[in-house]
């Protein structure tokens, strides 16, 4: 506990619709997806056809770049459709699932004797590499590369996050057989952060081969990026590896058992989640395989993930590759009247003081998606560090990407953000900017430009 | 609710695109959104957001001024019933003498700021932004109350037009257009901007007469002065008004005046956090450090706070300094930033023969230098991490 890091800034949403702590079932869904949209800047190249039988692990996507990538399918079944956009742009891969789940068998293996080259292939070959995420950019590790270290936060600290000490309780062993195979493919060790104020209760501070850190905080304390920024900030042309602890189960499954298994507890939360709480299931779940948790008849809103950083999947979408969190809420497509000028809002939650809910600190919030206002330039400049608890300008580095100014992307630290860190400045931002869409973009600019 | 709702839904497709009043759009808009809140849902990114809009940051600085401006309109009456011996008025009279005079010194300030922002966001095809709100809420509080309509509107057509509206709009101004309104006053019409006679409503053209019934005699009482305090700064002429000085009580532009108002504005500006504590804070340290050094030094006998509450110091490290567009962004570069501007202004003020008040000309100064003051802010910060960052 030496080293405890305590985070000044930073917000916790206080959104209604915590999953309570009990698994509603196992839901093996009708039709998974495997979506190449879940990885950032991924060319995808389709491995199956339409009526291929496949089982769980076996490759259905690889990486068009570097095609020792692959992307596995996490159930057995038949591919049911190749869904496609514009310019026949890959979205979907459908597959449908069996009842009876059968696994393509990868072998048990024994870390501790495997090389960094073993292991390596191991993950290729059975479709989780895509768990290792490269920083800068957050996208898939580049296998020949080799890492500074590895980062994995052990705590989530975003809105209605699933609880990692009950999702992952029965994983220990496994985490500690991925803790033990990825501590091969790097020379600075993997580093977890476990949360402050709960380290002697969770079981995660008795994984070994892990240099600890604690962080103590609001969100965003358990964003790994905030915590590299502290740990070991990542200047330019350094790489590290990020990973999270659902996918580190993973990996040891497939060390420990041979199988692909990527089923997960999976918290379905947010205001309009009808009993939210837990079920078991797999990435690429169906949002309809949840119907039980809402009302159809309603206008929502299907978000894989948080509801600061979450895709919006719609109620035909699935679950993303890397989460364990289903949010529902309201569409706020609704008008208010003089609602900017009315001295209380109860209904709504704000962070500044220009409204009462400081006085109710405790009251969870039934938030919608209206944008509470219209777009604007940036005038006020202050609000975005209370957020950020990173030792970053957030103002000069969103106007930086938004010039395309690369040098000033660099300087003001492009390599060590990624946009989850940024959700909450744009959550609190009075000009309605889309602060995660200007990181986004000017990521994929130093991607067009630098690698 | 529903029934004024259903009107708007009606008109609407009129000022829509290929609509008959199409080209009315922004203005629809404007007045659409002030009245409901827009029913636009979250696209990207994070998909609920907070309730907080600049229409609210906005509407925070407009109330944190309305104890200024209240205390304006009567004081405007007050120095106008003291200056003509009018022992008869009652509190109602010295009020409505104020509503006269500054009532339309914001019809003037409003009509002709906001109907430019319209114009401009009609071509730009923006929406409306409400910056204005607060420029024309602070404009007639920094001006003489008998300074001519129309020179106020050439004057606040000039600020938005080229201190904002080239620049793209709130938000990319790089002066304080209320400022720059003043400014633009002071140098193009400095014999209504200064001098003993223009801060008390209905002396000048007593005095100056145009043929005006007052002549010869004028209907001042015996003795009336009309200056402010920054005309004569001396302990022996100070000393026994700083109650009134405190108070407000004075002559002085509108709002310019009560250290009480403009304290209440800055306590419901620090609480809600739209303005920075520490521009203030830096700002009123600076005018002590100079106000005290010219003491120290023999430059003035005036001890370094009564620089704070004489003129336009307060109101413009209040509400002018702190407009987060203008100033210094960086945490650091606000201390610095305020420091010198009330620093610059106290200097001005001790010596500069020309210029009794430097709030103006400093706020303006420094609004320049502000990008500066990051830049070097921010260089040193980047230098420092990269080295700490080195050894770690």
């Amino acid at each position: 506990m030496s080293n405890n890091i305590y985070l000044k800034k930073g917000l916790d949403l206080p959104i209604s619709g915590e999953a309570a702590q009990t698994v509603r079932g196992v839901i093996v869904p009708d039709v998974v997806a495997v979506k190449p949209t879940d990885f950032r800047a991924l060319v995808p190249k389709l491995l199956v056809r339409e009526g291929d039988r496949v089982l769980a692990g076996t490759p259905v996507l690889a990486d068009k770049m570097s095609q020792n990538i692959l992307f596995a399918s996490p159930v057995s079944g038949t591919v049911a459709e190749v869904v496609r956009g514009a310019k026949r742009k890959l979205l979907e891969v459908r597959i449908k699932a069996d009842a009876q789940q059968e696994f393509v068998d990868f072998g048990v293996k024994k870390v501790a004797t495997m090389s960094a080259e073993e292991i390596k292939a191991s993950l290729l070959a059975a479709g989780l590499w895509p768990s290792l995420v490269q920083r800068p950019y957050g996208i898939i590790a580049n296998p020949e590369v080799k890492p500074k270290a590895i980062f994995v936060s052990a705590f989530n600290t975003a809105p209605l996050a699933a609880d990692m000490e009950f999702v992952l309780r029965d994983e220990i062993e496994n985490i500690q057989t991925a803790i033990n195979a990825l501590n091969k493919l790097t020379d600075g060790g993997v580093h977890m952060s476990l949360n402050a104020a709960n380290y002697s209760g969770t079981p995660f501070h008795k994984f070994e081969n892990v240099i600890q850190h604690t962080f103590e905080g609001k969100h965003p304390a358990g964003n790994v990026g905030v915590q590299i920024h502290h740990v070991s900030p990542i200047r330019k042309g350094e790489t590290v590896w990020t990973v999270s602890m659902l996918m580190l189960a993973a990996i040891g499954k497939l060390f420990n058992t041979g199988k692909y298994d990527v089923r997960r507890k999976i918290a379905v939360t947010g205001p309009m989640a009808i009993e939210p709480a837990y079920v078991e299931s797999y990435p690429g779940a169906s949002v309809k395989s949840l119907k039980a948790f809402y009302d159809p008849s309603l206008d929502l809103r299907f978000v894989s993930g948080d509801v600061l950083t979450g895709t919006n999947v719609g109620k035909d979408g699935f679950l993303g590759f890397y989460d364990n969190q289903m949010t529902i809420l309201e569409e706020g497509d609704k008008y208010e009247m003089l609602g900017w000028a009315k001295p209380f809002r109860p209904a709504l939650f704000s962070a500044s003081r220009t409204y009462f809910s400081w006085l109710t600190p405790k009251k969870k919030y039934d938030m919608d998606t209206n944008l509470h206002g219209g777009p604007r330039a940036f005038v006020v400049n202050d609000v975005y560090g209370k957020v950020l608890p990173m030792d970053l300008y957030p103002v000069y580095l969103l106007k930086a990407c938004l010039a395309n100014n690369i040098d000033d992307m660099e300087k003001f630290g492009i390599y060590e953000v990624l946009e989850e860190d940024f959700a909450l400045c744009e959550y609190v931002c009075p000009s309605k900017i889309e602060i995660q869409q200007i990181i986004s973009d000017g990521i994929a600019l130093m991607l067009k430009e630098m690698c | 609710m529903n029934v004024l709702r259903n009107l708007v839904d009606r008109i609407k497709p009129t000022f829509e695109k290929g609509g008959k009043l199409g080209f009315l759009h922004s203005t629809f808009d404007a007045f659409e959104t002030f009245l409901f809140v827009p029913n636009t849902v979250t696209r990207r990114g994070s998909h609920v957001r907070d309730c907080v809009d600049l229409k609210r940051v906005m509407i925070m600085v407009v109330l944190a001024l309305v104890p200024a401006m209240l205390f304006g309109i009567w004081n405007t009456g007050y120095q106008h019933k003291l200056a003509f011996g009018l022992t008869d008025w009652t509190f109602w009279n010295v009020v409505l003498y104020g509503l006269a005079k500054v009532l339309p010194l914001y019809v003037v300030s409003y009509l002709v700021g906001l109907g430019i922002e319209f114009v401009s966001a009609q071509i730009k095809g923006h929406e409306v932004n409400e910056g204005y709100l607060v420029s024309g809420m602070l404009i007639p509080l920094i001006v003489p109350v008998d300074v001519p309509l129309w020179m106020l509107a050439i004057a606040v057509a000039f600020a938005v037009l080229i201190g904002k509206e080239v620049f793209g709009g709130t938000g990319m101004n790089i002066w304080n257009p209320a400022l720059l309104t003043r400014a633009f006053l002071f140098f193009s019409y400095p014999s209504k901007m200064s001098g003993d006679t223009v801060w008390t409503g209905g002396v000048d053209r007593a005095v100056n007469g145009d043929g005006m019934p007052f002549m010869g005699g004028n209907g001042l009482v015996d003795g009336f002065s009309g200056a402010t305090p920054l005309a004569d700064p001396t302990l022996a002429n100070l000393e026994p008004k700083l109650l009134d000085m405190i108070l407000g009580t004075i002559p002085g532009s509108v709002g310019e005046t009560s250290v009480i108002a403009i304290l209440l504005g800055a306590a419901l500006l620090i609480w809600t956090g739209v303005a920075s504590w520490k521009i203030m804070v830096s700002s009123v340290l600076g005018g002590l450090a100079i106000g005290y050094l010219g003491y120290a030094v023999g430059a003035t006998d005036l001890p370094g706070y009564y620089q704070l509450v004489m003129g336009g110091f307060l109101f413009g490290t209040v509400f002018m300094a702190t407009d987060p567009v203008t100033s210094a962004q960086t945490e650091c570069g606000k201390w610095i930033y305020g420091f010198l501007v009330g620093a610059l202004a106290v200097t001005v003020r001790i010596w500069n023969p020309g210029y009794p008040e430097g709030m103006m000309l400093a706020i303006l100064l420094m609004n320049t230098f502000a990008p500066l003051i990051d830049h070097y802010v921010i260089e040193g910060s980047i230098k420092r991490r990269a080295k700490k960052v080195k050894i770690a």
